[in-house]
């Protein structure tokens, strides 16, 4: 099961956070800040996986952005490697090329887009068209 | 009011949106806090307004400023306001919010139900979606219970995008609400069989999740999720999947064999490493699950173990993380399959990686050998003085102690070596881990007696040396090792050479900055000390020295009766008044030495923790006997307690308490027990507790062992545990050169068994041979101690709540319809407008019930008109469920594979249970044989079935040697690699004889220990490679047996595609892979580098099984050095004895009886004489290497049974007395007993 899944920054500043069981606000800013601790200090040459708590981090690094998923032990942790490509895959095609800013100043539209990809802390799809359909259609009604 | 919406509009267009914000906070790097603190003021005004555009601008920018840990709850009634708006656009706003920050102590959440029904409804596949998407993160218990009848409708959507959400949000309403499981669940089952994929995936998914939790109850899903698994290409859902068959194979192991080949064909075929690693993951758990030996699986095995060494030789860290993990747990099961790549796993730990690094770490555990044992641990002392930050550090420390002291010290061969190791440890400034080198140098000091002269030398040099104390005391956690050192010289002060040099250390000022309870034990053992000094110059004519003594402690004691500590207070100054009197009798020239020693005399012996439960209960005690009579019925219960309590408290004085009588004794003493019954936390005795200080002296029965140290102790100087490697280095070379003589093997044999009886007693150090006696306590588990898995559950975990028998929801004997109470709540008030038609039922207000039978009575019809073609079927099959016991429903059809698949057919459980049985039992595996003749083999193909064990006269012996054979069995593969000294095939190893000793000496504390076997013989050698193989019959087929044989490479180059081939006879053949020519060789699946061995098998056919055979053939191979490489070959013969046809079958003795009434076996006898080895050690070894098994033994007389591969019965009678045996025998093939028995009479010739 995927537990949270978190978009942060270098500089350590979360970009986008999506917890699948409630953590209270105050706990999340903790978590968020070992997290930080555990996977933005390891150097390229280290594995992406790390153990924390009863959690195991998958990161990945995208430029300055560092995608971090919470799991469980009995996740593959290879699957979740790939699906966090997946996502960045799925955001770059609706964003052309995206960036940062586009994610912050998007939040409720990444937000869509991972909804239509996790659901529950289970990967519900991973089709590009079929995550994409909803958010298109919304900015079809948008226009209308 | 169209002015109001006007003014709104325009209101609008100067507020700030989410862009606008996020440009504002970053605009205020420098007053970030305030900013925002501006901008919710900001929404909170706007939340103020009416206008619901301007609204949920304000919700969506509070969602983001929660992203950054700012708390919107108090927003909560507004974002429920926009969730409830009818614009999607607005909608989704406001369940994000909620998404992000409801939880089920949001109270607001209670006004959404009618809302969320609403949306779940609505007509926009949109509205649903982003309703259930909202609903999976913030759903209650009451929110479960109120809409989960509406989600279970939302199963069986049109769309399949609301369907796929609708069957995954259902995971998180069972977990919530677990009444909905039954009524939903066959549902959920239609599901997995959806002709979406996505549906499907997210119902594999639940079930997944649901099944790893409690996954009994899904066990008769297998077949349905084996069809998928092979036919899926969506490697996220096979992953879900093959996790899922993880979960259920411990619970059927047939599962397991039936999925080991599509596995690895996965295994072969799939380019996805994730798949990959899920398959390698899964195949090892499925042969844990199995039970081992199956000759089948060693292949897989490799396979797996190969396809890690690829992963850990990726050059991408993410890989080589994952294979190490995995390859873990290949090492609990099947720990020489790891080892021969113990080179990569060092390699490992160079890595740049620290997780890489730890989990090599975790790999060498399992990985190390008396032989490897120094080469390992120095290299992981290099890595400490390498180790930058203490964490890691620590963890190297913590595995080193780990790995030596692993299974009772098996491993150590040289203790003064692991004691200089444990003393450079202390080096490390900074660790925390102080304490566990403390508790090491203690256990072995204590339990290492021959040690204790050379530990007690090393920790004097640590007091005296006062590196230790150097530093701030209190946090520096390396300090605790004085407490170990100050324990040990004082305890075996005997050994010391200077114990004055000592006990000045020991009484350094500078010492008071330690802790209080290491200065405790300093001042303790100071008065050991003092003690030894004293006996030591009594007998001198210089009375000075003892009297100097005396004086140097009256000196330094009154430092520590100062202490702030009251330990060391109380213990200081009660020393120094006795110091103080006994200086006064100095003083007098009284001779005090041996009155001051008897303070401290008497050994202490180490004690196994349950020892005193193992004290047996002497003969004639009934402990549940009363000793006086029960006290009256008329006292009731509750009493008791407060009775004894209000009588005992008056009671001081002493003249009172012999007053109470013996009634009053017995009662209270009930009274205490039932207290202790009741008290969770009291840890009951054992029955036999209360008689032991009377007549056990106790430490006899503690099972002790015996490690042989071929190197005299002594000690050297100051020997770093660096020389100890090459020491250790010559020693071995000089055993290799004995055992080449084998004469000289034999006497060691004789000299082992000699020690072995002398630690009967562990006294008896008198005849210590110059192999010094090492006391190890094994530590045992008292008999009724069973695995408490149950009480690790989390009672709050909420799949416990889901733990629901899903089964009985089928039609059949066992059916339980949905009772009244557990359909879900549906509201009665409105009804819905269902848009599937399949839910019309629901519209009628018909209950989920009702409309499941109407679907089953619709597949009830069509099964019918597949009946009569089952039925052929099931003629079909017949032959191979005939065996079976009767089945209660005979005349129901047996399902066939698809049918069985069929979501919801109408058969009973017991049906549904037995249509598992077939699908399992229809895998290429044989079912469980059912011949009364042969009850355990089934065990090997469904251990949970095994039957209970006939209780005749010898169960227990039967038992033990079988454990032993089962050791000896895995042992002989530990082995295989120190045969490379071994000339010879028998070889009683002395490091496979520890082990097996390690588990059976309770078990026959007064027999002698059998001396380890192997069946391994030499196949052929030369300066490349040697062969050994054994040969075993095939218990899945009567005309197979496999010939397992390790490869050793024995040169320093490479070995590479290894063929090896051999020339068919007429009656025996090799199996070849289809399509190869009879003269084809078969290729090695593996290659060999230096040093490195490993087991390859080959099937061979077999038609007659009456002759033994010889068969030639040859082993070819490319030798690859640095710079060249040869063709070689090595020819050898492989001999198939009548023995190999034999496969172990345990026999019921009245089964036994029968068969050899039945007359129809003919009889032959053998004699052998000048036999001088015990009974059960000739048992042991024609079951060991004959392959039989012991009937029933009486005395010096025993009935064994073997049965071939071909069904022939082999009954033995075995008799022994005054050195001869004799041995009836009786087979159905003459032929085949005479050379069974031909090849006994060798056995037992060759030693």
């Amino acid at each position: 099961m995927i537990k949270f899944l978190l978009m942060i920054n270098k500089q350590g500043q979360t970009r986008l956070s999506k917890y699948y069981d409630h953590v209270d606000v105050g706990k999340r800013a903790a978590l968020e800040a070992n997290v930080v601790k555990c996977c933005l200090f390891r150097k390229k040459e280290e594995c992406s996986f790390v153990e924390y708590k009863d959690y195991k981090l998958v990161y990945r690094q995208y430029a300055a952005l560092f995608i971090v998923v919470g799991i469980t032990d009995d996740e593959n942790e290879l699957s979740i490697y790939e699906l966090v490509h997946n996502f960045i895959e799925v955001l770059d095609k609706y964003f052309n090329r995206v960036s940062e800013l586009d994610i912050m100043f998007n939040l409720d539209k990444v937000h869509i887009m991972l909804d239509e990809m996790i659901l529950n802390g289970c990967i519900v799809e991973t089709n590009k068209n079929r995550i994409l359909a909803p958010l298109l259609a919304l900015d079809k009604m948008a226009e209308s | 009011m169209a002015l109001k919406i006007v003014k709104g509009s325009i209101d609008r267009m100067f507020d700030k949106n989410l862009q606008d914000l996020v440009r504002g906070i970053r605009n205020h790097k420098e007053d970030e806090a305030k900013y925002i603190s501006t901008c919710i003021d900001e929404i909170k005004q706007e939340l103020k307004q009416d206008n619901i555009a301007v609204k949920a601008n304000a919700v969506c920018k509070l969602t983001y400023l929660q992203m950054l840990g700012y708390d919107i709850s108090w927003a909560a009634f507004n974002i429920v306001e926009v969730m409830s708006s009818s614009k999607f656009t607005y909608k989704r706003i406001g369940y994000l919010a909620a998404s992000q920050c409801f939880h089920e102590g949001t109270d607001v959440i209670m006004l959404t139900t009618n809302q969320i029904r609403k949306d779940l409804s609505s007509p926009n596949q949109y509205d649903t979606g982003v309703a259930l998407t909202g609903l999976s993160c913030f759903v209650t218990p009451d929110l479960a219970r109120d809409l989960a009848n509406d989600i279970m409708t939302l199963m069986s959507h049109t769309k399949p995008y609301i369907r796929k959400k609708a069957v995954l949000i259902m995971y998180k309403v069972f977990l919530k609400y677990p009444e909905s499981l039954r009524p939903a669940f066959p549902r959920l089952k239609e599901k997995l069989e959806d002709p979406d994929p996505g549906v499907q995936s997210a119902a594999v998914n639940v079930i997944c999740e649901l099944a790893r939790r409690n996954p009994k109850n899904y066990l008769s899903l297998a077949p349905l999720f084996f069809k998928l698994m092979t036919s899926s290409t969506n490697n996220w859902v096979l992953i879900k999947i093959i996790k899922l068959f993880g979960a259920l194979t411990p619970l059927e192991p047939r599962l397991g064999k039936k999925l080991i080949e599509p596995l690895t064909n996965l295994i072969h075929s799939t380019s996805a490493m994730s798949l990959l690693y899920e398959c390698v993951n899964t195949v090892i758990a499925v042969l844990i699950s199995l039970s081992s030996g199956m000759p089948n699986h060693s292949a897989s095995i490799q396979l797996c173990v190969q396809k890690l060494r690829i992963l850990i030789e990726d050059s991408d860290q993410n890989l080589k993380y994952l294979g190490l993990l995995a390859m873990s747990k290949i090492l609990k099961t099947h720990p020489k399959s790891v080892q021969s790549h113990k080179d990569l796993i060092l390699q490992c730990l160079d890595d740049k990686d620290e997780s890489i690094r730890l989990r090599a770490l975790d790999l060498l555990y399992g990985m190390v050998s008396k032989k490897n044992l120094m080469e390992i641990v120095k290299k992981l002392m290099l890595h400490v003085d390498k180790a930058e930050g203490t964490t890691y550090r620590d963890e190297l420390l913590t595995k080193i102690i780990d790995i030596c002291s692993q299974s009772n010290y098996q491993y150590i061969t040289n203790f003064e070596w692991y004691i200089s190791i444990l003393v450079e440890l202390t080096r490390l400034e900074g660790t925390r881990h102080g304490h566990l080198i403390a508790s090491q140098m203690l256990d072995v000091a204590i339990r290492v007696k021959a040690i204790r002269g050379f530990a007690v030398a090393q920790m004097a040099m640590l007091l005296d040396s006062g590196h230790l104390l150097t530093g701030n005391m209190q946090r520096n956690g390396i300090c605790e090792v004085l407490y170990a050192a100050a324990w040990i010289c004082g305890e075996f002060s005997e050994h010391l050479d200077d114990p004055m040099q000592t006990l000045e250390a020991m009484l350094r000022p500078k010492v008071a900055s330690l802790p209080g309870h290491i200065q405790a034990v300093y001042v303790q053992n100071a008065a050991k000390l003092f003690a030894t000094v004293l006996q030591k110059h009594e007998g001198a004519t210089d009375s000075q020295a003892a009297q100097d003594t005396s004086q140097l402690l009256i000196e330094r004691l009154p430092l520590f009766v100062q202490s702030a500590n009251l330990e060391v207070q109380e213990r200081a100054s009660c020393i120094l008044q006795l110091v103080k009197y006994i200086q006064k009798l100095q003083q007098k020239d009284v001779e005090v030495a041996e009155e001051v020693s008897a303070l401290f005399a008497g050994e202490l012996n180490p004690v196994a923790p349950k020892a005193q439960k193992k004290v047996p209960v002497p003969e004639g005690l009934d402990l549940d006997a009363w000793i006086n009579e029960p006290p009256s019925e008329s006292e009731s219960e509750d009493e008791k307690p407060k009775a004894v309590f209000a009588k005992e408290e008056p009671k001081q004085s002493r003249a009172r308490h012999i007053e109470v009588d013996e009634k009053e004794l017995a009662r209270r003493r009930e009274a205490r027990k039932q207290e202790q019954a009741n008290n969770p936390f009291y840890i009951k005795s054992s029955p036999s507790s209360q008689k032991v200080y009377q007549d056990a002296p106790g430490v006899e029965h503690i099972p002790v062992v015996q490690i042989d140290l071929s190197v005299p102790l002594k000690v050297p100087g100051m020997p770093m545990s660096e020389q100890y490697l090459k020491l250790e280095e010559e020693r071995r070379q000089k055993e290799r050169a004995d055992k080449k003589k084998k004469d000289k093997k034999k006497k060691k044999r004789e000299k082992r068994g000699k020690g072995k009886r002398d630690d009967s007693g562990p006294e008896s150090e008198e005849d210590i041979t110059p192999a010094h006696q090492v006391d190890i306590v094994t530590e045992e588990m008292p008999e009724n101690a069973l695995p408490s898995d149950d009480d690790d559950k989390d009672p709050n975990d909420p799949h416990k709540a889901l733990d629901i028998d899903l089964d009985n929801l089928l039609l059949g004997n066992d059916y339980r319809p949905l009772a009244d109470s557990e359909k879900l709540p549906v509201r009665t008030h409105r009804r819905e407008v269902l848009k599937s038609p399949e839910e019309d039922g629901d519209q009628d207000g018909i209950t989920q019930e009702a409309k499941r039978r109407s679907s089953k009575e619709k597949k009830e019809k069509d099964r019918k008109s597949k009946e009569e073609e089952k039925k052929k079927k099931k003629k079909k099959h017949k032959h191979v469920v005939e065996e079976e016991p009767p089945e209660p429903l005979s005349e129901e059809p047996v399902q066939s594979e698809e049918s069985a698949e069929v979501a919801a057919p109408p058969t009973s459980t017991s049906a549904e249970a037995s249509d598992l049985d077939f699908w399992l039992s229809s895998a290429p595996v044989p079912p469980p044989i059912k011949e009364a003749l042969a009850p355990k083999t089934s065990v090997a193909a469904a251990p949970d079935s095994e039957p209970d064990v006939p209780k005749d006269a010898e169960p227990d012996e039967e038992k033990s040697l079988k454990n032993k054979k089962k050791k000896q069995k895995k042992e002989k593969d530990e082995k295989k690699k120190k045969k490379r000294h071994h000339h010879h095939h028998h070889h009683g190893d002395g490091g496979g004889g520890d082990s097996v000793q390690n588990g059976t000496v309770e078990e026959e504390e007064e027999e002698e220990p059998l001396p380890p076997m192997s069946n391994y013989c030499l196949l052929a050698e030369n300066s490349y490679i040697k062969m050994v193989y054994d040969i075993q019959g095939n218990l899945q087929d009567g005309s197979q047996v496999v010939v397992s044989v390790i490869f050793e490479n024995k040169s320093n180059s490479f070995l590479k595609s290894m063929e090896f081939n051999v020339l068919d006879s007429l009656n025996s053949k090799l199996q070849r892979p289809e399509g190869a020519s009879p003269h084809d060789g078969l290729v090695v699946p593996f290659q060999l580098p230096p040093g490195v061995s490993n087991e390859a098998r080959f099937v061979f056919s077999v038609q007659s099984i009456v002759m033994p055979q010889k068969l030639k053939g040859t082993l070819t191979f490319i030798v690859k050095s640095e710079d060249s490489s040869t063709h070689e070959k090595l020819d050898f013969k492989l001999h198939f004895t009548c023995t190999s046809y034999l496969i172990t079958t345990p026999c019921y003795s009245d089964a036994y009886a029968k068969l050899l009434e039945s007359g129809d076996l003919k009889s032959s006898s053998l004699k052998l004489e000048g036999l001088n080895m015990p009974f059960h050690h000739l048992l042991a070894r024609i079951c060991f290497h004959h392959h039989f098994s012991v009937v029933e033994r009486i005395d010096s007389c025993a009935s064994m049974y073997s049965r071939s591969i071909q069904g022939h019965h082999v009954c033995l009678l075995v008799k022994t007395a005054n050195q001869t045996v004799s041995i009836d025998a009786k087979c159905d093939e003459p032929s085949l007993l005479a050379n069974v028995l031909d090849e006994i009479k060798q056995t037992f010739s060759q030693c």
